[in-house]
C-alpha cells in the first residue's frame, strides 16, 4: 500500500481546504492574539493553541480562565460549545469504523467543522469497498493536514505579533466569511437552504442561552423541521422505498 | 497573571481531552449499532444547520443583542460575500471580497 499522501484524494482534500485558508488563517491569527491579550502566560497560550485545536471553545474559555472560574465551569463550557461535534461523530461513524481505535481518535480529533463539512460533501455516502475507504481516508488526511498547518501557523504568528495587531480591526470576521462560503456551497436543495434559515434564526433568538447552547438547539430544531417537511415528499415516493422508514 | 499556573495547565489539558471525546463520541466504542433511517436522513441537514447556527449570530448581534442599525460593516460584507459566491462560486473570492468591503467600513468609518 502506498503512502496516504501520495493518493490523489489527499491533494484534492488539501486543495478544497486551500480555498478557505485565508479566512481560517485570519481567524487563527486573531485567536492567537486574543489568547495573549487575555493575560494568560505564554506557556499556557502555547499549550492551549497547540493542544485544544478548537477555536470557538478556546475563545469561550478565555474569559472564564482569566476570571479564575472553577475548572468544571471551564470544562462544562468547552463541552457545550463542542456539542455539535457529537452530532458530526454520529455522521462520521460509518466512515471511520473500519479503522483501529487510535486511528479513529486521530481521525476525529483532526476533523474540525470545515473538514467535516467538506468531507461529507465530497463523500455523501460511506464507501463499501477498500478502494473507496482508502480514498475517503486520503481526502480526510489531506484536508485536515492543510487545515491544521494553516491554523497553527496563523495562531503562532498571532501569538508572536499580538501587540502589533489591534483587535479592533476585526480581522477575525474573515473566519465567519469562510464558514459562510462553505455554507452557501451546501445549500444545494430547498430543504437545505431552509435548514440554514431555521438554524440561523433559532441561534439568534436563543442567543441568551448559557454556554452557547443556542448552537445545539438550532441544529436540532433545523434538522427536525426538515425531516417533518421531507415526509410528504417521501410519501409520494413510498412505493420505491425498500424499507418502511421509522419516524421519531 | 503572566505566571504559568499549574491548575490552568490542567484545565487546558482537560479541554484538549474534551475536544477528542466530543469529536469521536459516537465512534469511541466499536459495538455494532444500526442508525435509524430517520436519523440517517436528518444528518444530511446537520452540516449546513451547524454552519448557520455558528455564523448568523456573529453577523447580526452585538453583545448578545440583535443590532438595530444598518450602519454595521458586517451586513455589507455578508451581502458582498454572498453576491460574490453566487456569481463566481468561489470561496476564496467570497472571503477576499467580503473583507475588502468589511475593513474600510469597519476600520475607516467605525461601522
Amino acid at each position: 500500500m502506498t503512502a496516504i499522501y501520495k493518493h490523489p484524494e489527499f491533494r484534492i482534500g488539501a486543495r478544497d481546504m486551500m480555498a478557505l485558508a485565508p479566512g481560517m488563517a485570519a481567524w487563527g491569527l486573531m485567536t492567537g492574539v486574543a489568547m495573549i491579550k487575555s493575560g494568560m502566560s505564554v506557556v499556557e497560550v502555547l499549550l492551549m493553541g497547540l493542544l485544544v485545536f478548537a477555536g470557538s471553545s478556546q475563545l469561550a474559555a478565555l474569559p472564564l480562565i482569566v476570571a479564575g472560574a472553577p475548572m468544571w465551569v471551564v470544562l462544562a463550557t468547552t463541552l457545550c460549545v463542542n456539542l455539535r461535534f457529537m452530532v458530526f461523530s454520529v455522521h462520521l461513524r460509518a466512515y471511520v469504523m473500519h479503522q483501529g481505535f487510535w486511528r479513529r481518535l486521530a481521525s476525529g480529533y483532526f476533523t474540525t467543522d470545515l473538514t467535516y463539512v467538506q468531507f461529507t460533501k465530497r463523500f455523501p455516502h460511506p464507501a463499501n469497498d477498500a478502494i473507496g475507504k482508502r480514498a475517503e481516508e486520503a481526502y480526510l488526511a489531506g484536508n485536515s493536514a492543510l487545515g491544521w498547518l494553516n491554523w497553527m501557523t496563523a495562531g503562532l504568528l498571532g501569538i508572536a505579533l499580538a501587540n502589533a495587531i489591534p483587535v479592533s480591526w476585526g480581522l477575525g470576521f474573515a473566519g465567519i466569511l469562510a464558514l459562510m462560503g462553505i455554507m452557501s456551497s451546501l445549500a444545494t436543495t430547498r430543504l437545505r437552504a431552509l435548514a440554514a434559515v431555521v438554524a440561523g434564526s433559532v441561534a439568534v433568538v436563543t442567543y441568551a442561552l448559557p454556554l452557547k447552547l443556542n448552537i445545539m438547539v438550532a441544529i436540532v430544531l433545523a434538522v427536525a423541521v426538515c425531516l417533518l417537511l421531507e415526509k410528504p415528499m417521501l410519501a409520494a415516493h413510498a412505493v420505491k422505498a425498500k424499507n418502511p422508514t421509522q419516524e421519531p | 497573571m503572566n505566571k504559568t499556573d499549574l491548575w490552568t495547565v490542567v484545565t487546558i489539558v482537560g479541554m484538549a481531552i474534551l475536544t477528542v471525546i466530543t469529536r469521536c463520541f459516537f465512534f469511541l466504542s466499536s459495538n455494532p449499532w444500526a442508525m435509524p433511517a430517520w436519523l440517517q436522513r436528518g444528518l444530511h441537514y446537520a452540516p449546513i444547520a451547524a454552519m448557520a447556527a455558528v455564523i448568523v449570530p456573529e453577523m447580526v448581534t452585538t453583545q448578545g443583542h440583535l443590532i438595530s442599525t444598518w450602519q454595521d460593516a458586517r451586513l455589507f460584507a455578508v451581502a458582498a460575500g454572498l453576491a460574490c459566491f453566487y456569481w463566481k462560486r468561489s470561496m476564496f473570492g467570497t472571503i477576499i471580497v467580503g473583507m475588502s468591503v468589511y475593513l474600510p467600513l469597519h476600520v475607516g468609518l467605525g461601522w
